[in-house]
This record gives structure tokens, sequence and C-alpha cells, in this order.
């Protein structure tokens, strides 16, 4: 495999663009996010109403892929119900671990399936998951998320 | 520049993504030369039992062989006795020792315990742990931005408080060589004991225990092309004949009644349970084949590959070396940089396309990191049988390294 089906188009215009990497106004939830190993930390804050991600938006630091993930993530999320940003987490856990190859299934994902082949990066594969488990491990358990 | 030792380490012979690996990941472990690798395979071949407990010939040969192994480790750094050699695992457990057995019996309240900030977490959290326990006191020596110890930090805060110096011999993050003559001279005149871990110094200077006079000195095999699982505790006799026994079991005991136990003599005392006879026979075959190329080779070696990768380093403008970064002076071939706005697992993942492998992050000292404000860092090491065509792939990727981030060339 080589390293162009990692470093992509789309990861660097998320890195360089930074459009996610804010905080946003009125956030309701703020969720916490760290991979020990290697220091990424990210703070993730989203905007809910009536059970709808309004705004999200993310601060921290890490690497390119932690960082670039996270973004994609950000863009996917916004405007989606929890039950529908959980069903995104789960379509991008199971692409990463090769559970699911269906492309139509994958379709959902839209810029995230540019991230596909880190499962040939074992080393990596945290760093491209950080910021969805920070997501869906925070909303599936968080009081205020309706 | 042919290398002539290169061929004596087949794993050096392998390829990642059809490239040949360039393995400058050396402070993190050795490769390992045929011979050890063979000593290793006959020992399981044709000497292994349990030793000491057998009573038949196959037993008294793997005493023999591990026995055999202890005094060529103690004539390697010029111990007085083969006694004063403890097999461990590695440095961590060797330092452990020193903590929970000394450490443990001689610290009282208000003492202090002075490391350098540089220290690995390995000669951290256990003096972290013992100070909490007793009430003392963890003292910091501080760095200038070259990386050297501060004079007057040596000066002024080693004192008639001052119990216990632990210090590694080379950072394993900057690749500075400590003044460990000097730290041991200042440690000794108020009185306090010095441990120095040559985990990172012994694969690549020698080292003379009664030349230093130092107390306790650790280091582990795997860095010094032996196998893991193999390390060493050096203490001086005086000192670890006074000391309670670490671990407890069988093979460290005279004899055992149901309520009290006497422990066997030195080093046994610190050894308990089945001893790793295997790290150790393919430890002595790794200081055989040092000793037989030579410290003053693999210094020259070292040296012009280190002078190498630093000239180079410095003329690619968007990378940042940490520590000296002048060729020839006190450092060692551990080089720790970043690349301008590259996270160092992007750096790293990105070399290893291309088969070259270092290491990238906190390199298990956090204190460290966060004195330098840096979250991580790349790290390039260096052995003597790197080459300077390793070091020109090295640097060639690296070149490269901004443009897949996106940043144009």
């Amino acid at each position: 495999m080589g390293i162009e089906q990692i470093y992509t188009e789309v990861l660097q215009e998320h890195l360089n663009s930074k459009r996610n990497k804010h905080p946003i106004t009125n956030p309701t939830v703020r969720l916490n996010g760290v991979n020990p190993s290697c220091g990424d930390e990210i703070e993730l804050e989203l905007r809910m109403t009536d059970g709808v991600i309004e705004d999200a938006g993310y601060t921290g630091r890490g690497c390119a892929i932690s960082q670039a993930s996270t973004s994609i993530m950000i863009d996917l999320i916004k405007g989606k119900s929890v039950e529908e940003a959980v069903k995104l987490a789960d379509t991008f856990f199971g692409m990463i671990k090769h559970e699911i190859t269906d492309e139509e299934k994958l379709e959902i994902l839209e810029d995230a399936i540019a991230l596909k082949d880190i499962s040939h990066m074992p080393a990596r594969v945290k760093c491209a998951v950080l910021g969805w488990h920070t997501l869906k491990d925070g909303i599936a358990t968080n009081p205020n998320n309706g | 520049m042919s290398n002539p030792f290169r061929k004596d380490f087949p794993i050096l012979d392998s390829t990642f993504n059809n490239k040949p690996l360039v393995y400058l990941d050396n402070a993190a472990t050795s490769q390992k030369p045929d011979s050890v690798i063979k000593a290793v395979e006959d020992y399981y071949r044709k000497q292994n039992a349990n030793p000491y407990r057998g009573l038949y010939q196959l037993s008294v040969a793997a005493t023999d062989a591990y026995e055999e192994a202890r005094s060529i480790t103690a004539e390697f750094i010029n111990a007085k006795s083969s006694k004063e050699i403890i097999f461990t695992r590695n440095s961590t457990e060797a330092l452990n020792l020193i903590a929970y057995s000394y450490g443990r019996s001689v610290l009282k309240a208000g003492d202090e315990i002075v490391i350098p900030i540089s220290e690995h977490h390995s000669n951290i959290l256990p003096w972290q742990q013992l100070v909490k326990e007793k009430g003392a006191v963890l003292s910091y020596l501080y760095l200038d931005k070259n990386g050297y110890l501060l004079e007057e930090d040596i000066e002024n805060k080693i004192t008639e408080r001052t119990k216990i110096v632990s210090i590694a011999h080379v950072s394993n993050v900057l690749g500075t060589v400590y003044p460990i003559e000097k730290i041991i001279q200042k440690a000794h005149s108020v009185g306090a004991v010095v441990i120095v871990d040559t985990a990172q110094g012994i694969p690549h200077y020698p080292v003379d225990v009664k030349q230093w006079d130092v107390d306790f000195l650790v280091f582990s095999g795997h860095k010094m092309l032996a196998p893991m699982g193999i390390g060493v505790l050096y203490g001086k006799e005086e000192l670890l004949d006074n000391m309670p026994p670490f671990l407890t079991g069988g093979e460290m005991i005279e004899y055992v009644y149901e309520q009290e136990a006497t422990f066997a003599p030195l080093p046994n005392k610190f050894e308990a349970g089945t001893p790793n006879v295997g790290g150790a026979v393919g430890l002595a075959e790794a200081i055989r084949y040092i000793n037989q190329v030579g410290y003053d080779t693999i210094q020259n070696i070292e040296e012009e590959l280190r002078d190498h990768a630093l000239k180079e380093l410095s003329q690619i403008p968007d990378v940042v070396v940490y520590g000296e970064t002048k060729a020839g002076r006190d450092r060692c071939g551990v080089i720790s940089f970043n690349v301008e706005g590259v996270h160092p697992h992007d750096t790293s993942s990105i070399l290893d396309a291309d088969g070259i492998a270092i290491r990238a992050g906190h390199h298990c000292a956090q204190p460290l990191m966060n004195y330098m404000d840096v979250a991580a860092t790349c790290r390039a090491s260096f052995y003597f049988y790197n080459t300077i065509e390793d070091i020109d792939t090295f640097i060639h990727s690296l070149k490269k390294v901004r443009r897949w981030l996106g940043y144009g060339n």
C-alpha cells in the first residue's frame, strides 16, 4: 500500500483549512477524547436541539490523521440526529475493521471513505477513530443529548 | 563505504513495501547478530534445564552456562566479583529493585532523591512512588537549551539532604552524554549513593564501575545486541549484602520454615524464580561480539553517522533538531527532531512507507517533553551496523514529508 492512499487530498484539505477546528457558540455538550499512548487530545463541542446536532467543532492537538478524521466527521454529523450520528460512527468503525466492505453501505460516510485504507496501517487506526469514539461514547451516554 | 558488520545482522536484509529496511530505532532496541541468535538456539538445543536445582548433568550444564554469563558480564564492566551481578528482566526491573529494596530501607521523611528532568519514566516512577511513601522529596536537575545539565543545579541541588542520585549515562531523547564521574564525585562528597542507568550508554561506550566508583549500575541486554528479557543490576557488594530481598520465592532462599525464612547469599538473594538462562547466554555472546568489534570501532562508525546526520538535518529548512546540534560534541547518535507543522506520528508513518524505521512520541520521557514544551518528537538513533547510505535514504524521505501534508514543496 502506498502512503498516497492515506495522505490524500481530502485529508490535506481538512488539515490545512482547519474549518471545523474552533469552539462553537452555545455548545450543549463538550466531549474529551485522548489517546494516552500518543498524546493526541481533542475536545469536541456539539450544540444539540431536539435530538439533532445543530453545530459541532473541535479543538486540541494531534497528528494529521486524528485531526482530519475528526474534521471530516464534523462535516458529516452536522444536521443529523443522535441515531444517525451513531449509525455513521458504527459504519466508520465497521469500515476500519473491514467488517463492512459493501460499498453501498459505506456511501453514507462520504469523504470519510478516504480513510478506508488506514486498516493497512494498524499503528494508525487509533488515530483515525479518536474523534468518532469520542462522539459515540459521549452522545450514547450523555443525558443532555436531547 | 561498506560496513563489514552489517552482514552479521540477518534482519537488516528485510524489505518493507519492496524497500530495504533502514533501521534507525536502535535506542528502542538493537538488532541481533547471527552469533547471538545461534548461542541462544544452541543453549535450548543442548543445555536447557532448570539451573541450580537438578542433580543431573544437564542441569549442571545449564547452571554453568548461566554462571559463565554472569562472570563474562562482571568482567565486561570490571566488577570486583560476579556476586555483584544480579540478572533482571531489564533496566526497569533493576531500578525498581534498587528503589524498593535499597531506597525503602534507607530513605526517611525529608530526605531527597535527585534525578535529571530528562530521565526515562523507568528512572522517575519508582522514585515518585518511594518519596510518596516516605514523605521524602524528588528533586530535578534541569538542562540548558543544548541538553546539558545546568552546572548550578549539579552544584546546588545535590546537598546533605540528598540520599540517592539516579542518572542516565546517555539521554534516550537528546543523546546527551552526561558527566557521570563529576556527578558521582559530587554525590559522594555529600554521602549520597549514585545509580547510573547505562541502558543507552553501554551499547556505545565502555563502562568501568571501579573507575567510576559507581554504587549501582543498570542496563538492558536488548539494547546491546542481546535478547529481550535479560537485564543487569550491578551493585557494590557491601550495599547489596545489606539490602533486603526484592522478589521472594524459589531460588533465593537458604532455609524456609512455617513463619520465617533465611535468604541465599549474593547474587541468588535477588534472583527469585527460574531465571532467564537463555537470555543470559545471549547476553554473554553479545558481550563477546561487542568486544570483538571493539568500542573504538563502534565509536568511530557512530560518530561519522552522527555528524553526517546532524549536518544533513541542519540543511533541511523545516526541520528542528533538539539538544546539541553541533557535530563532535558530547552526544550519542540519538537525534530527536520535528518537521515544522507535522505531527511526529505522521512523519514516522510517511518514512515507514519508504522502509525507514524511526521512533515518534514522548519516548517515555513526558517530564522532559513538558520541559522542552513539545508534545512529542521524532527520534532517529544509530548503531554501528548503520551506514551513511541509511542516513541518506532517511534524509531523502524526510524531505518529502511536508509535501504529503499539503505544504507544497
